[in-house]
């Protein structure tokens, strides 16, 4: 058992008994900051595809944490007013069917986005992954259908078999078995024929041509696959929060999102989970000291890139071995 | 529609973009000399806002406000520059992406913590509150003529210091090989210093004069910085020529754009709809330009070919 | 006498006014080392990357194994059997040697949009590599990180990338280079081996080894192929050793 497995099994342990022993001792709010945790979580994991397998730093992955947010919350919106929507679909309040809707839609997302994107590199990308994010964003902003810059409340809860969904507990549960379920596909994929080609494709994308790879396709695959599981994030945050609003499209929150691959390990199987975690606590614990903990946030993280590049998985298991 | 209020909001674009050059210019240059993207350039902006708010609220006068604008984000920019910007250059973009959004946070919660989260305002100098007469009877703002020449005129003395002075040929000789003018005996560290703290400056003096025309806040600088990573995507990165040419390009497209498109819709759609339709499609559109640019020349109009 | 593998017919490229290739004509025959040799600047560099697929050609055609590769990208012609290697050692530097040739295994096979399977558990992947590690002299080394190779070693890990694209060629630019003398005998030894497989086109300066090795040599000087022969014609040749040694040695 190797070190990294040692520590990815006990976060994942942890993640799961903390809100378990919360809700037997009458702590629903711990649960309820469980399941943030855990559904930011799955959005970083969507990004440690991209960005910690892939090389691609993205700054525009809220793009895909909203329009699936925003998928799912439009068809619950729809289900709720009963309104028709286009092509003859009409509103619904079917979780699976709200994760399908998500992964479509951020899916698409990604294809285009990454389809221009990926045309150029560095810098470039970077820019260029935020400018569009921010499109959507001013997009939302001003479609007024929708709520525009208020947002859109959701009245429900989503349903899910025959589960009572308000039940803080349950819905925990249930966006933690997507959450393991994401980091089981993270996991193979990494170690896939698919996912060795992406990794090579960052270490040294001539080398790769050389072998008869083309990485455009790789990385437009990769980048898709990432997008949709961010936007399956957003669809969840919209559930967990009753309310969608463009302030999941921001850049901002892109930024935290790469805050929280790095703080955890880029590139590390838990590393989401870590870091998400910890960006939690300090805003539920820093937070309440002060108003202006975010300056701490970025004093951490400054000293993190400056000094401890390798986040708290690799201060907990050492640097990343592939062999 | 009046060819009046046409020209308007043309002049209106025109001023936006020479705003969004200076921006630009400083992002531009900083990446072309030393290889580093900056997402703290728009913190840099609301310092200058800042400064000069409070000099100009204290001396009563708004010249000596732009001077400390001027003065604060340059040195803002310096010590940032020396204390962190510097272990960054050899890393990676990722690094310095997440060390400059670090940067971003302490300055903004910090502006918080000094000025509190409501906004403050700065008084259009008694000079420049009235209207131009200009050429057509069209009345407009004096202030806004004064940015436009103000940002012109930079515009030319940075092309000037570019290719006429020791400065400019540091500069670009350090855009094309970095080692080489270092093995070369110039002071790589004091050139980098006052490249960064130049950027800095046009980034202040952009965000005096624009919290001039609507407010000083904290975040006041991020929209602004994302309109300059558009506008040096679609000119070219390191190029001051395609700063200029694609700051006007994105400021007369967006102002024309927000402009036209809800007149356009509303000539087959009913007004209230067509608003909607039409801003949300305006505020799309220099991201849709950008897209086009990209797909046909992905280096940017005046960028180098990879 | 068998139809080239590499036919390179009046291949042009010019930089503005600097024509780094000026009507270059070359051939590789099957069983065959052919190197080209040039002074510094010559245009080496250039010409191999207009063989490989990252510049494109301004005149001329490139023929590989029967057809004309003109218009495929850099990854197609590798797939197609052309390997090459590259001056300076470009490697995955953070995978294992192993993984780095599984790597090369996956791309010769064009399957790598699998997604499930572990690729270093397939051994219709290990296999294969490890016997193109065997063979490129790096037994016993294939855990090894490939940042901590030396030198030399990492030169033997390009070679056992280029085995695995079942090459009908290859392209060896510099070798030699950086190799002290002991490395530099194995080296030899292996690419006389090499050719057995496949012929190679290899680009040096380390006459040593081009005198040993080649069967033919061709002399490129300012983007011009001015002799190509044997190696006795070629140390001969007024106009070579003009080339490399200045009017005085006529």
């Amino acid at each position: 058992m190797t070190r990294e497995r040692i520590v990815n099994a006990f976060l994942w342990l942890a993640l799961l008994v903390v809100p378990l022993a919360a809700a037997q001792m009458g702590q629903p709010y711990i649960v309820s900051l469980a399941t943030k945790v855990v559904i930011l979580a799955l959005a970083a994991t969507g990004l440690n595809l991209a960005l910690g397998l892939g090389g691609m730093v993205s700054f525009g992955h809220a793009a895909f944490f909203g329009v699936g947010g925003y998928a799912a919350g439009i068809l619950m919106n729809h289900a709720t007013t009963g309104a028709a929507l286009p092509f003859g679909l009409s509103g619904t309040n079917q979780m699976i069917a709200l994760w399908l809707a998500a992964l479509v839609a951020s899916g698409l997302a990604a294809l285009v986005i990454g389809a221009l994107s990926l045309r150029t590199s560095g810098v470039y990308f970077i820019m260029i992954t935020l400018a569009f994010a921010q499109m959507f964003y001013y997009f939302a902003i001003s479609w007024p259908a929708y709520g525009g810059e208020d947002g859109l409340s959701l009245f429900v809860r989503s349903q899910f078999l025959g589960v009572n969904t308000f039940d803080p507990l349950n819905f925990f549960l249930i966006c933690f078995a997507l959450l393991s379920l994401a980091l089981l596909l993270s996991a193979t994929l990494a170690r896939s024929r698919f996912g060795i080609a992406l990794q090579a494709t960052r270490q040294n994308p001539q080398r790769v041509e050389a072998l008869g790879i083309r990485p455009y396709r790789l990385r437009l695959t990769a980048f898709v696959i990432s997008g949709m599981i961010t936007g399956l994030a957003g669809a969840l945050y919209a559930d967990l929060n009753r309310f969608v609003s463009p302030a999941m499209l921001d850049w901002h929150l892109s930024g935290e999102i790469i805050v929280f691959v790095i703080l955890g390990g880029m590139g590390r199987l838990m590393g989401p989970i870590a870091g998400a975690a910890l960006f939690i606590v300090m805003e539920h614990k820093l937070g309440g000291i002060s108003e202006y903990w975010k300056a701490l946030l970025g004093l951490l993280l400054l000293g993190v890139v400056l000094f401890a590049r390798g986040g708290i998985i690799g201060l907990l298991a050492g640097k990343l071995r592939h062999v | 529609m009046s060819a009046m209020l046409l020209i308007e909001q043309a002049l209106n674009g025109l001023q936006l973009g020479v705003m969004l050059f200076l921006m630009a210019a400083g992002l531009t240059l900083v990446f072309g000399v030393m290889g580093l993207i900056n997402l703290a350039h728009g913190s840099l902006y609301m310092v200058g806002a800042f400064a000069c708010a409070v000099v100009a609220a204290h001396t009563g006068s708004y010249l000596l406000g732009l001077a400390a604008a001027l003065a604060a984000a340059a040195a803002a920019g310096a010590l940032v520059e020396i204390v962190v910007i510097r272990r960054l250059y050899d890393r990676d973009h990722l690094d310095q992406v997440l060390a400059t959004f670090a940067l971003i946070l302490v300055f903004s919660e910090g502006t918080r913590y000094l000025f509190g989260s409501l906004p403050l305002y700065l008084n259009v100098p008694a000079a420049l509150s009235g209207p131009v007469m200009l050429p057509g009877g069209i009345a407009y703002p004096a202030f806004r003529l004064a940015i436009i020449a103000i940002g012109l005129a930079v515009a030319l003395g940075l092309f000037w210091l570019i290719a006429r002075t020791r400065l400019g040929i540091r500069i670009r000789a350090g855009e094309s090989d970095r080692q080489m003018i270092a093995a070369l005996g110039v002071d790589i560290r004091r050139l980098y210093t006052i490249v960064f703290a130049l950027g800095a400056a046009l980034a202040g003096l952009a965000g005096a004069l624009v919290g001039t025309l609507q407010s000083v806040e904290v975040g006041m600088g991020e929209p602004v910085l994302i309109l300059a990573f558009v506008v040096i995507v679609i000119g070219g990165i390191g190029s001051i020529k395609g700063a200029l040419v694609g700051a006007i390009l994105v400021g007369v497209t967006d102002t024309m754009g927000r402009f036209l498109l809800p007149q356009i819709f509303a000539t087959f759609m009913d007004p209230s709809r067509a608003t909607g339709v039409g801003s949300a499609l305006a505020s799309m559109l220099i991201y849709i330009l950008m897209a086009v640019v990209l797909i046909l020349r992905p280096q940017g109009l005046f960028g180098a070919r990879a | 006498m068998f139809e080239p593998i590499l036919d390179i017919r009046n291949i042009s490229k010019s930089f503005g006014a600097l024509r780094a290739s000026d009507d270059v004509s070359l051939t590789l025959h099957p069983g065959e080392i052919h190197a080209l040799i040039g002074p510094n600047g010559a245009g080496k560099s250039t010409l191999i990357r207009q063989i490989v697929g990252e510049y494109r050609h301004d005149a001329g055609e490139i023929w590989f194994a029967g057809q004309e590769i003109g218009a495929l990208d850099a990854p197609a012609r590798a797939r197609l059997g052309l390997a090459r290697t590259f001056q300076v050692s470009s490697i995955l530097a953070e995978f294992s040697v192993l993984q780095n040739v599984v790597m090369a295994v996956q791309g010769a096979s064009g399957k790598i949009f699998r997604f499930f399977r572990p690729a270093l558990g397939d051994p219709a992947l290990t296999e294969p590599a490890r016997a193109h590690i065997d063979h490129a002299g790096l037994q016993g080394r294939e855990s090894v990180t490939a940042a901590d190779l030396s030198h030399g070693e990492r030169r033997k890990l390009e070679i056992a990338m280029a085995l695995a694209l079942s090459p009908r060629a290859f392209l060896l630019d510099e070798p030699m280079a950086g190799m002290g003398p002991e490395g530099s005998k194995q080296l030899t030894e292996i690419l006389r081996e090499l050719k057995q497989q496949a012929p190679i086109l290899l680009i040096e300066h380390d006459m040593d080894a081009v005198f040993a090795l080649a069967d033919r040599v061709s002399v490129l000087v300012y983007g011009r192929i001015i002799a190509t022969g044997t190696v006795a014609e070629i140390r001969a040749n007024p106009e070579v050793q003009t080339a490399y040694l200045g009017d005085d040695a006529a």
